[in-house]
């Protein structure tokens, strides 16, 4: 593997993003997290103080950050707070970007942040869509690529990549009609785990495993 | 002499003819006795699509409106949803990539580009610089081969027939250029994490040469057609506009921000793979209306052109993959002899490589605008999130404020000029 190549330019811009990221956490109480991965920006908050913080990323001759390029949701289902909302945020002034990481659960909604960028009102449409996450002050908050009628929220961890219901055209009925998904043959999910990495005790060998690691209990 | 010949044929009018002339031709004096009679302006709702050869694919646009004016456009979207990015979370990355090419149909290498950049930077490798050539040079192809459907397709909307015909002519040319790399017209699979595919054969440099001389008459001719067409302006100057400041909240990308006025361009604020160093002007343009995107995208075409020429002078022989067998495949022709190959081969086609954990939000400049690939990897073999920012979908949600008390004639024209392809938009 060979290194990235690190030019002057790229160099200069990772300090700027490290200075930014620094300032907020010494400025913002609020801000649980600022770091630089991977030369990306990368900022935590909380839902009550997301508002304020990304207006003021917006508004401020600091930041400037003037475009909301994505909003998406990411699903941790272990986690107390399942569900992350990621917003990408750009600033064309000073050629930077910035990634604000909110967390939350399927019943606490996260406010809506149309009115600083108009075009987030799709983007939230489209997280509320795949992922179930809930928008406060959004007044649209409607289904957008899943079908009418389109029940659960297909990004979810916990749902299933053939879904639960397939549709068709029934030519004697004149409709389309729904129906449980049938599959002809299993659905396949290999564990890709290598026992050589993953599994460190191969079957049949627990016991002689127990005891070389301590962890055999007494009695 | 004037005002007795007018009395003359208005006591004319009133003895004579009086029944027989329509009101709207009696002078005004006898028309104002008439009783006014209250015109309702019928509003009502239009379905424009989903089988409207103008919407560019799936669109369904309700539009309100109010005699012919567009009072409001509510685009309903989502018919052609193929749940991509799910697809993708039970796929490793190699067989991930392919999907790329099918979001956005009409550039599929910019499109494999996001994905390959930003699964390159999660695995931390850099690639030779002859992938990075090809790269750029793909990724221009894939601009003209875009720009072209889009121009020649807006303008059969707005009634010029003949600038299409001659479009697929160069753009069969060009695909003729992918079919020889990577031995598809469309689908292309080309641009892998870790570079391209396979090398290009021996002959399509000078091939592609040549073409860089003869292409640019041929955006002359396309210009001659269109761009001091009277028709062409009367429908497309001034027709959606929008300012700076709303291209910017309503988070416009590509050739549809620098109609309005922003010198954006990612390709040479945040430069990937060798843009670097080539040297291309951006095109600008400040009104902000159908015209200008036109405009834009055509200065953008000659700027691929004269990329494409650069790529062609500094490419050198050499790799075009990282030479790790954790990342590319061993030619055919080890894996009959090494039983290592064998392996590699092996492991890769079925178990793929596992990138190490983290996240990278990477974006490179498509035709349209900035596609963006948010990518989450936790270590698997598999992305755990890969979420796609198409760029169609910012610009398609924008529709009702470009449109708006337009006629519905010009909704046409601003569809067209917003470049959509709905295999990107509903993912």
């Amino acid at each position: 593997m060979a290194d990235i190549s690190v030019n002057p330019r790229q160099a200069r811009l990772e300090g700027q993003l490290c200075s930014l990221a620094f300032s907020f956490l010494a400025s913002e109480p609020h801000v649980s997290y600022a770091a630089v991965e991977k030369g990306e920006l990368v900022v935590r908050t909380t839902r009550a103080h997301l508002l304020p913080f990304l207006a003021l990323l917006r508004d401020d001759p600091r930041y400037r950050f003037e475009q909301l390029m994505d909003l998406c949701g990411v699903d941790f289902p272990a986690r107390a707070e399942r569900f992350e909302v990621v917003y990408n945020l750009l600033s064309v002034t000073y050629n930077r970007r910035i990634r604000v990481v909110v967390s939350t659960d399927e019943y606490s909604a996260v406010p809506s942040v149309h009115h600083l960028w108009p075009c987030a009102t799709w983007w939230e449409r489209e997280c509320y869509d795949l992922f179930g996450v809930l928008f406060s002050g959004q007044p649209d908050l409607r289904r957008i690529l899943t079908d009418n009628g389109f029940e659960g929220h297909p990004l979810r961890k916990d749902f299933p990549l053939t879904g639960y219901e397939e549709v068709r055209y029934d030519v004697e009925r004149r409709q389309v009609v729904k129906e449980p998904v049938t599959l002809t043959q299993d659905f396949r999910d290999f564990d890709f785990v290598s026992p050589w990495e993953g599994m460190l005790t191969l079957p049949g060998d627990e016991k002689a495993h127990e005891v070389r690691q301590g962890m055999k209990r007494s009695g | 002499m004037t005002e007795q010949k007018n009395t003359e044929s208005l006591a004319f009018a009133q003895t004579v003819l009086r029944d027989d002339i329509p009101q709207s031709l009696l002078p005004e004096e006898q028309a104002l006795e008439v009783e006014k009679k209250v015109v309702e302006i019928d509003s009502h709702a239009l379905n424009f699509g989903p089988q409207h050869p103008s919407a560019h694919g799936v669109l369904r646009l309700v539009l309100e409106m109010e005699g012919e004016l567009v009072a409001r456009a509510v685009p309903h979207i989502g018919l052609l949803h193929r749940g991509t990015e799910k697809l993708i979370e039970y796929k490793t990355y190699q067989k991930a990539l392919p999907y790329f090419d099918r979001l956005d149909y009409v550039s599929p290498m910019c499109e494999e580009q996001a994905f390959a950049l930003a699964t390159e930077k999660l695995l931390g490798i850099d690639i030779p610089e002859r992938a990075k050539w090809l790269r750029v040079m793909f990724a221009e192809i894939t601009r003209i081969l875009n720009h072209i459907l889009n121009l020649t397709a807006m303008g059969l909307d707005c009634g010029a027939v003949t600038p299409a015909l001659w479009g697929y002519e160069e753009r069969e040319k060009l695909l003729e250029f992918y079919e020889a790399a990577s031995g598809a017209r469309f689908h292309a699979n080309y641009f892998r994490p870790g570079g391209v595919a396979r090398d290009i054969p021996a002959s399509l440099e000078d091939r592609i040469g040549v073409w860089t001389r003869e292409f640019p008459a041929w955006i002359d001719a396309l210009e001659g057609l269109l761009t001091e067409n009277r028709i062409w302006k009367q429908r497309t100057v001034g027709i959606g506009v929008f300012t700076t400041e709303q291209a910017l909240a309503w988070g416009f990308s590509g050739p549809c921000l620098r109609a309005s006025g922003v010198p954006w361009d990612l390709r040479r604020n945040q430069p990937y793979d060798n843009y670097h160093k080539v040297d291309f002007n951006v095109p600008v343009t400040r009104q902000g209306d159908s015209y200008d995107r036109y405009l834009v995208r055509v200065a953008e075409m000659r700027e691929s052109v004269k990329i494409i020429e650069q790529c062609l002078s500094q490419m050198q022989a050499g790799d075009i993959k990282v030479q790790d067998p954790k990342f590319s495949p061993p030619p055919r022709a080890d894996m009959k002899r090494s039983m290592e190959a064998l392996i590699h081969h092996f492991k890769l086609f079925s178990e793929g490589y596992h990138v190490p954990a983290g996240s990278t939000y990477t974006a490179v400049e498509s035709p349209k605008g900035e596609f963006g690939v948010y990518l989450v990897a936790d270590g698997s073999n598999r992305p755990y999130r890969c979420k796609i920012r198409p760029t169609g979908f910012a610009h398609l949600q924008a529709i009702d404020e470009l449109s708006r008390r337009g006629m519905l004639a010009d909704m046409v024209a601003i569809i067209g000029s917003l470049d959509l392809v709905f295999g990107e938009v509903d993912r």
